[in-house]
């Protein structure tokens, strides 16, 4: 029997710490080489430390949102060549209660479980034997894993707690966030603590230091986009097999790339610190996305070099991978300007945060049939509101204005955006 | 060097690989499969099914003493003994075992997979070299399999034989010794006995397949004890001597005097079967880059990948699941539906075992043993073979034997079902499929049984686990 110390591993080149998003096993617990016992995220990237060994959870440092440096000693193991787990499990029952506080972190992150009740804690002392684990047939746990529900926060209405089909279907019907209440109105006292850790951090930090810095200055704009709208209706129904269906940002993309290119003081980075601006010539432009685990801004690159297949289709795939959570550290950085997109929901207008340290930001909303005036008569136009917002330190109103100005006349004739 | 591109190739065509390459086929994939020997791998061509041929011959042959002695049995009598060829028995094993063979070849043509004889050689993951055709794939499902394991000082060869010779042996011996006391050594010694060998069995635990409880291992214990297989357990193999009379000579000893020689005891044999244990054949995957653990299985996930993406292990080869048959084809199978995109993954509730003694052992699920260590408050009841009239008609209760169920005491879900007696195998689907959908005691309960079946012994089992069993008083 011994003591093996593990030292938080060097888990990518220049990164000396990484904050730890969720502890997967808990004192007493016993693992196997290889199971994943830790995640930890650096600057952007989320990581899984598997187990170096087999052996019993002595102790393991921090907790959700704890910062952990390289070679720090982040937990210790039993190590023990011979008896089974079932046979030690009595044996660190005292310690699990001992240490029970770091053993059990609150949540990580806030996760609306559209399960009717949370899933009871497993008991550690039941291996992992026919009866640990979820009563469910075969059929219904295959269809569990094709539809992405974990059988564990499903409560199941048959026999001994079996899950059935129509389980399922339950726990999907109350899958969304505004399931309803219930018939009776009480009053709710309940409270939920959340804490601020992990990408939720990242975003906080990020935004205080661009709105508490930077002097926005925020600019509107309403686009006619009748003519826009038929070039994309027309290009969607005689694309070519494989050509991405076209929204209007990739027509936006475009027609950013030369309103940029003769705004160049809007397609910059400002490092305030050295009160250096740089213009880029390239045109890597950052688009925000919404994921399951909070906002990230994947970069489209170079769109310059691009056409608008092109930039529809990296757009889809950067955003997908961000999504996913498969982006890498290359695909969500050296944006030079952003574009925030709230689709569908549109809504009248925005005061978007620049993402430092670029310069300007555009915010797109949805297209509305509008009723307009055209030479003294009520018309019915596709109407599409920009939202723009500033770095007034370097970008005077003038600049910020003429740059939408010139986008809105490129999108009102679209012809010349590819001019 | 020819070039064959494929979308999948399976390397191995035992029950793991020919089932991958048939569903792989099945789904429109450009399927390769190359075997080494013959379609079919270690169970059809030297193992499950050659043994269960050999055993059911030697029952045949020690059932007709009886027949043979004065008087008779059950009315039916032959005027003298039996006579054994081992030569046309053989012969007979190796017809069913062709015709397995040419079945399975059979089933991978008309699938649409191409069979391609040969070793595969690896030159990296995804291209092999078979004689002169190098294969190149988009994905690869390692099948290879398992060997018996050789032990250092008694090695292979000159009357040291494996359970691959053992099935071919086409002489009467006199004497066989076992040097292991697991399913296959037993399943063949006690062939051997039947078919009129003296029988030795030495193994170094302190009882015959240790892995199942007591309870389950005495009427096998008793029936070894009766025919007279001599069973030596807690003592180590020491190694062989060749003897002048061209018989070998095999050392053991109490392996708690291991060290003291004056206590070494021997015995004289025509063969001495080694079956201690089988390894992965994963020597030649080097060049693949696949990680092995440290007793050399590919190490994979619940889908049976391995570190290397697109190269996938089932079966014996792999880390996941127990050495069986029935585990390879059901990761074959399952390999192949997610390569066509489909999202599984091996998670069985359990898997059935079985050992084909006289009695059989069968066993899925917990033992009582077993559910108490993982916490389950447990109930148990069993019902004999001696109280079940289909058994009775055929003879199946002479050897003892009993079904017995195990369940949870609280919501009486079914924990796990073994048996041991003649016969007793073929009950275990019934049992792995309540296993498998949760049942509970009350479902098979509910469950009307066929009379007159040895199924009726489940159905009681339960009866009396909870509590009220009809034909026992």
């Amino acid at each position: 029997m011994g003591i093996f110390a593990f030292k938080l591993p060097d888990i990518g080149e220049g990164v000396v710490e990484g904050e730890v998003v969720e502890w997967m096993v808990s004192v007493g617990d016993t693992v196997k080489e290889d199971d994943p016992i830790l995640s930890v995220m650096t600057d952007k990237a989320t990581v899984e430390i598997p187990s170096p060994t087999d052996g019993v959870v002595k102790s393991i440092v921090g907790e959700p949102g704890t910062i952990l440096a390289v070679g720090q000693v982040c937990i210790e193991f039993e190590t023990d060549g011979e008896g089974t787990p079932v046979e030690e499990a009595p044996e660190p029952v005292e310690e699990v209660v001992e240490e029970a506080p770091v053993a059990k972190p609150e949540p990580v992150e806030e996760k609306s479980t559209p399960a009717p009740e949370p899933a009871p804690a497993p008991t550690p002392v039941v291996v992992a034997a026919p009866g640990a684990r979820p009563l469910a047939s075969p059929a219904v746990r295959q269809r569990a894993r094709e539809s992405g529900i974990d059988l564990a926060t499903v409560s199941g209405s048959g026999p001994a707690g079996r899950i059935t089909h129509g389980d399922l279907d339950s726990w999907k019907a109350a899958g969304s966030p505004v399931a309803a209440a219930g018939p009776a109105r009480t009053a709710q006292t309940g409270t939920t603590e959340v804490p601020v850790i992990g990408l939720r951090r990242k975003i906080s930090e990020s935004m205080t230091a661009s709105y508490t810095t930077i002097p926005h200055f925020s600019y509107f704009e309403e686009v006619d986009i009748t003519h826009l709208d038929e070039l994309r209706v027309h290009l969607n129904s005689t694309r070519a097999e494989g050509q991405p269906k076209l929204t209007y940002l990739p027509f936006i993309m475009q027609a950013l790339v030369k309103a940029l290119g003769e705004n160049p003081v809007c397609n910059a980075l400002f490092d305030d610190d050295k009160g250096v601006v740089t213009r880029h010539d390239a045109v890597h432009l950052g688009i925000a996305t919404q994921t399951d685990r909070g906002l990230y801004v994947p970069v489209v690159k170079h769109v310059e070099a691009q056409d608008v297949w092109q930039s529809a289709s990296e757009m889809q795939r950067v955003s997908q991978a961000a999504r996913d959570g498969t982006a890498g550290l290359d695909e969500l950085t050296g944006s030079t300007f952003t574009i925030t997109s709230l689709g569908r929901m549109g809504g009248l207008g925005a005061t978007p945060i620049i993402n430092k340290p670029e310069v300007g930001i555009l915010g797109v909303h949805n297209a509305v049939d509008t009723p307009v005036v055209r030479n003294g008569q009520i018309v019915i136009r596709k109407m599409l509101r920009l939202s723009s917002s500033w770095d007034h330190r370097v970008v005077d109103g003038w600049d910020g204005a003429m740059l939408v100005q010139r986008l809105k006349t490129l999108l009102e004739n679209p012809a010349t955006i590819f001019m | 060097m020819k070039t064959r591109k494929c979308k999948v190739l399976v390397v191995g065509a035992g029950p793991g690989g020919y089932v991958a390459a048939i569903r792989s086929a099945q789904l429109g994939m450009d399927t390769v499969i190359v075997e080494g020997e013959r379609a079919g791998g270690t169970c059809l061509i030297r193992g499950c099914i050659p043994s269960k041929a050999m055993i059911h011959a030697a029952h045949k042959f020690h059932d007709l003493a009886k027949h043979a002695k004065k008087g008779g049995h059950m009315g039916i009598s032959i005027p003298g003994p039996a006579e054994l060829e081992m030569a046309a028995l053989k012969g007979w094993k190796d017809d069913i075992v062709d015709r397995l063979n040419k079945g399975v070849e059979h089933l991978l043509k008309s699938s649409g997979a191409e069979l391609i004889t040969g070793w595969a050689e690896f030159k990296d993951a995804k291209t092999v070299v078979v004689g002169d055709t190098q294969i190149e794939a988009e994905y690869v499902i390692l099948a290879n399999g398992s060997v018996p394991i050789e032990l250092p000082f008694m090695k292979y060869g000159d009357g040291v034989i494996s359970s691959r010779e053992a099935l071919d042996i086409d002489e009467k011996l006199e004497h066989l010794v076992v040097v292991g006391g697991g399913y296959i050594g037993l399943e063949l010694g006690i062939v051997h006995r039947m078919l009129g060998a003296e029988v030795t069995i030495v193994e170094a635990m302190d009882s015959v397949l240790p892995i199942f409880d007591k309870e389950l291992r005495r009427p096998l214990e008793l029936f070894l004890k009766k025919n007279k297989v001599k069973v030596n357990t807690g003592v180590f193999a020491k190694g062989v001597e060749k003897l002048d009379n061209g018989k070998l000579k095999l050392n053991f000893i109490d392996k708690n005097n291991a060290d003291d020689e004056s206590k070494m005891q021997s015995v004289e044999a025509d063969r001495v079967l080694v079956t201690v244990g089988r390894r992965p054949r994963s020597e030649g995957l080097a060049a693949t880059g696949v990680a092995l653990n440290e007793r050399g299985f590919v190490k994979v996930n619940d889908q049976c990948q391995t570190n290397m993406k697109g190269v996938y292990a089932i079966g014996d080869v792999s880390d996941l699941g127990e050495m069986l048959a029935h585990v390879a084809s059901f990761q074959g199978e399952m390999v192949a539906e997610i390569i066509a995109g489909t999202n599984r993954a091996y998670n069985p509730v359990a898997v059935p075992a079985i050992v084909f003694t006289e009695p059989e052992i069968v066993s899925v699920g917990l033992s009582p043993d077993e559910a108490k260590e993982a916490g389950h408050p447990v109930i148990t009841g069993k019902f004999p073979l001696a109280a079940n009239g289909r058994s009775l008609t055929q003879e199946a209760e002479k050897t003892g034997g009993f079904v017995r169920v195990v369940a949870r005491e609280d919501d009486h879900r079914i924990l796990g079902v073994q048996a041991v007696g003649t016969h007793v195998s073929e009950l275990v689907g019934e049992w792995t499929l309540a296993l498998e959908m949760g049942a509970l005691l009350e479902d098979i309960a509910g469950t009307i049984h066929a009379h007159p079946t040895m199924t009726e012994m489940t159905h009681e089992a339960v009866l009396a686990t909870l509590g009220h069993a009809i034909h026992i008083a």
